[in-house]
């Protein structure tokens, strides 16, 4: 039901509409003229030369830490792919031959064109072994294939890139998130 | 055949050329104005992306891509439509777009050869008369669209363009007859020719007729009802495209809608010249004294002033462009990308012109071009510079009133558009009639 709008009754001079004209277009000629004086007041972000900075806990690509020896901390306990409600998550478990009370993931996918970035599997993880804090968001890719994230892509996912978020809650510790546990790559 | 006998014939060719290249080149210009200045209006950048060799041009590189895209487009045509009316539509929306400016006035006169030679396309005397006629012929081109295209939307889009011209003719009609009336005459050459002599010293702009007050009511009436005959905002019923799809030229596409598209920019420029013509002194420079007799009386000096005044604008602009090399987005380009050439390019341009502006005053003070060209050549030469610059900027002005206007007033209802029409201005326009009459028996008998 459309509700009932109180309509204003308009004034003599509002409805001869001359003047109220005049103000609108004093209005728009002073955003004109400020936009000309001072190029950088837009509010656009001139995309693909600028880019936004995107929040610390925004949620991007996901990427596998690894343990200072390099390992993946993921010990293929299939947490992730049964919380995922995207079904997503493709892991292939395979023993550890160091040290065979561990299990590892052999195969780690994530098809990204399938995620919708919920995050689930990063709060289910026991072992912090999967973040989404990279801050990517140019995930795309000239092929279905090329969209699934493996393994080895999700581990070197941040190698010279950007800041991570970690970095951010490293410098600044009260921005992170309650319970926040640092990853146990050495500072650079 | 003599250089006598073509002296004429080649005139009116060169003048013919010139309106339709005037008119043609400010249409790119608009559109460009078009998307910026709605862009500035709205706090967006607006078109800036495209760029030849690195140089943006602020987004006039986009006017040139689209003309491009519009030529290269498939030109469909629907099976439903009467082909004959629906092909020639375009084409006379055009042509009647364009004939409309062969009675403008855009200077006094150019002596060739000992011809004195009239500055604008044709002669006649009914000048003011064959403006309104033209004017109500534009509508045919909607209306043979609309018709044309067979479909409910289009045809819509016609009627509205029709009714709408219907009503804001009388309204455009009275208010030019204000002018004939202090004017006394139809002839546009000598509407200007009155408001350059008045009871300031030739020249001043106090003498235009926007500056008497049936002058002004005419003027904002005019005005009002030329947006209705170029179809602008906020009286863009023919293709309201919330309503209608595009209206009339929904069918259209490639360079045939590439002709209504211009068609629409080509009568704002019209309308702009007309009432450029009719109430802001045509191509009077609006200065006291400066008039035609003056320019060509000290045209060295005018050269000397206007080369010499336009050098440090154009040097504060070449440092301005210098200066945006330090904006954000240039900071955030790679430092290989050719766009970093744009601030460079653009301040040498404008240090360029600011060096061509100084030879032109150094020249103008040394009195080259009168004793180089002859005192009468290079006096008419002067005098047409100043007078095209001033109608030029006036007729800009006046269009970019247009684009102004369109983004910031929200369009009609019918209904509404009907009402002002009818009922507020043609009441307002007949009783202007009557107020000009009072008004010049009054100056006549006061002067007198
Ligand atoms: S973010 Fe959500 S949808 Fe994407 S992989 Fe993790 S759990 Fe699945
Ligand atoms: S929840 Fe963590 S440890 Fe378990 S499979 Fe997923 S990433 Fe590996």
């Amino acid at each position: 039901m459309a509700l009932p709008v109180p309509s204003r009754k308009m004034t003599t001079i509002e409805s001869a509409y001359l003047l109220e004209v005049v103000k609108g277009l004093v209005l728009t000629i002073s955003h004109v003229i400020k936009n000309i004086f001072d190029p950088d007041h837009f509010r656009t972000i001139e995309y693909p030369d600028m880019k936004k900075p995107m929040a610390v806990r925004y949620r991007g690509a996901h990427r596998l830490l690894t343990r200072p020896d390099g390992k993946v901390k993921c010990v293929a306990c299939m947490c992730c792919p049964t919380v995922c409600p995207a079904k997503c998550i493709t892991i292939i478990a395979g023993e550890d031959p160091d040290d065979p009370a561990e299990k590892f993931p052999v195969e780690f996918d994530i098809d990204m064109l399938r995620c919708i970035y919920c995050g689930f599997c990063v709060e289910a993880c026991p072992k912090d072994a999967i973040r989404m804090d990279t801050r990517i968001y140019e995930i795309n890719a000239y092929t279905r294939q090329d969209m699934v994230h493996n393994k080895s892509y999700m581990v070197n996912l941040m190698e010279g890139k950007k800041p991570e978020a970690e970095d951010v809650y490293r410098a600044n510790p009260s921005t992170a998130p309650a319970g926040y546990t640092f990853d146990e790559k050495p500072i650079p | 055949m003599s250089m006598e006998e073509v002296l004429p014939v080649l005139v009116v060719l060169a003048k013919c050329v010139f309106a339709v290249a005037f008119v043609m080149q400010i249409v790119p210009l608009l559109i460009w104005a078009e998307r910026k200045g709605s862009a500035y209006i709205q706090d967006r950048p607006g078109p800036n992306r495209a760029h030849i060799l690195g140089i943006r041009a602020g987004g006039h590189v986009h006017s040139l891509t689209d003309v491009v895209k519009l030529i290269m487009k498939e030109d469909i045509v629907p099976g439903h439509v009467n082909w004959f009316y629906w092909f020639i539509a375009p084409v006379v929306a055009m042509t009647i777009a364009l004939s409309t400016f062969v009675v403008v006035p855009f200077g006094d006169y150019l002596t060739i050869m000992g011809h004195k030679i009239d500055l604008r396309v044709s002669e006649i005397d009914g000048g003011l008369l064959y403006v309104l006629a033209m004017t109500s012929l534009g509508v045919y081109g909607i209306m043979l669209a609309g018709w044309a295209s067979n479909n409910k939307f289009s045809l819509l889009g016609g009627l509205r363009s029709s009714a709408q011209m219907v009503s804001y003719e009388l309204a455009m009609g009275l208010s030019a007859a204000v002018i004939f009336l202090m004017a006394g005459s139809v002839s546009l050459r000598d509407i200007v020719d009155a408001q350059i002599v008045g009871w300031a010293p030739n020249g001043t702009f106090l003498n235009w007729n926007v500056f008497s007050v049936p002058g002004a009511i005419a003027f904002v009436l005019f005005w009002t009802a030329a947006f209705a005959e170029t179809n602008r905002t906020p009286f863009d019923l023919p293709e309201g495209e919330a309503e209608l799809v595009a209206g009339y030229h929904t069918e259209y596409s490639s360079l045939r809608f590439a002709l209504f598209f211009m068609a629409e920019y080509a009568n704002m420029i019209v309308a702009a010249a007309v009432t450029t013509t009719l109430f802001f002194g045509g191509f009077s420079t609006g200065l006291p004294f400066v008039d035609g007799a003056f320019l060509r009386e000290h045209a060295d000096l005018v050269l000397a002033v206007i080369g010499l005044g336009a050098v440090p604008p154009l040097l504060a602009f070449s440092a301005i462009a210098w200066k945006r090399r330090n904006r954000d987005f240039y900071k955030a380009l790679s430092a290989d990308d050719i766009r970093h050439r744009e601030p460079r390019f653009f301040a040498a341009l404008w240090g360029g012109l600011a060096v061509v502006h100084l030879g032109l005053g150094v020249a103008g003070l040394a009195g080259i071009p009168t004793s180089v060209l002859g005192v009468e050549l290079g006096g008419d030469l002067v005098a047409l510079a100043v007078h095209m610059t001033a109608f030029s900027l006036k007729v800009l002005f006046g269009c970019w009133f247009f684009i102004w206007v369109r983004w910031t007033i929200v369009r009609f209802r019918y209904d509404q558009l009907m009402n002002l029409g009818w009922k507020r201005m043609l009441p307002l326009a007949l009783a202007n009639l009557f107020l000009a009459a009072l008004w010049i028996i009054v100056k006549e008998t006061m002067l007198a």
